[in-house]
């Protein structure tokens, strides 16, 4: 049996799929986070697969762009987050609600 | 053979990935994270991305969750571990994703499955650039040789073409590889900014502050009477 590009595709798309399940049902922003980044994550391997099917490099390229950015991304939302924590002594988005009309 | 490593990898990595969204304890969910990040590193590497692969175990499993974990560590979440579950919102959020999955599911469906090319470039007849078709020869030239490592640097850095590759088929990404480094450098800011804490004044020093008595504003005859002496 061979692999196919629909293969990965699916694979990508499932782990896309839970990171979105993630981000809804999590009620604490560092696991909601988390499946932020899976969600990056799978539009990578998304990249990969399709550079790789199609003979093209420059989804490697972006690929590269992606983890760059993530990782700034990253960084300064665990920045927000610790500020956050500073200020409400909570992660928990049930308490932020200063924003709520 | 490939397939079994296919296999192996993506449902060790969807496991994963389940486990960080299910887990209570955040130490484990970021752990979960790291494992999954490595399987995709494997896909990676099937997909003959090596650096890529590289890349991904050293940055993301690497940097960016060590990152996690000391923020995990920093605060107290241990109010997580004893919250309840909300089997309603739960099921409603399982819901939209799995539809999102038939969704991508049903789409693929009604793609052809497309077989994986050979694993040497040089063999493929034709490459396209953003919808331009190459000629036989120009993708067998130089550009083509060496490995993605050695492909992807001439991508990002190379300011002229390759001998043997026109200007029509070039591409290059020197600008948004430093576009990238001035926005890394504008995070590395922004972070400084939002960690720095305020300067409170220290407890003696504002006690001093308030024993001492605010400035008396000149009264007008004592300043005239000096004036006059």
């Amino acid at each position: 049996m061979q692999i196919t590009l629909n293969d990965y595709l699916f694979v990508a798309g499932t782990l896309f799929a839970i990171g979105l399940f993630g981000v809804l049902m999590r009620r604490n922003l560092l696991i909601i986070y988390m499946s932020l980044e899976m969600m990056l994550q799978a539009a990578n391997l998304t990249f990969v697969a399709f550079s790789r099917f199609n003979h093209h490099m420059e989804g490697q390229v972006f690929v590269f762009f992606v983890i760059t950015v993530a990782a700034a991304e990253v960084a300064v939302g665990l920045a927000l987050i610790v500020a956050l924590y500073r200020l409400k002594q909570t992660t928990t988005v049930r308490d932020l609600t200063k924003l709520k009309f | 053979m490939q397939p079994l490593f296919f296999w192996i990898f993506s449902i060790g990595m969807i496991l994963c990935a389940l486990a960080v969204v299910f887990n209570r304890n955040a130490v484990a969910s970021a752990l979960c994270f790291t494992f999954a990040i490595c399987f995709m590193a494997g896909l990676f590497v099937m997909l003959s991305a090596f650096f890529l692969a590289a890349v991904q175990i050293l940055v993301t499993a690497g940097a960016v969750m060590v990152l996690f974990l000391f923020i995990i560590m920093l605060l107290d979440l241990s109010a997580m571990e004893h919250a309840p579950r909300h089997w309603i919102w739960m099921a409603f959020s399982g819901l939209l994703a799995l539809a999102f999955l038939a969704l991508i599911g049903k789409t693929l469906a009604t793609l052809p499955a497309m077989a994986e090319p050979p694993a040497s470039y040089q063999s493929q007849a034709q490459v396209t650039a953003f919808g331009k078709t190459v000629d036989q020869n120009i993708s067998q030239s130089r550009i083509d040789k060496g490995d993605d490592t050695h492909r992807i640097g001439r991508l990002l850095f190379a300011t002229k073409p390759a001998p043997g590759e026109t200007w029509e088929s070039f591409t290059s990404y020197v600008a948004p590889f430093e576009i990238t480094s001035l926005l890394i450098l504008v995070a590395t800011i922004g972070i400084i900014v939002l960690c720095k804490q305020e300067e409170r004044p220290r407890p003696h020093h504002r006690e001093e502050i308030s024993r001492e008595a605010p400035p008396v504003p000149p009264v007008r005859e004592d300043r005239e009477a000096a004036l006059k002496t």
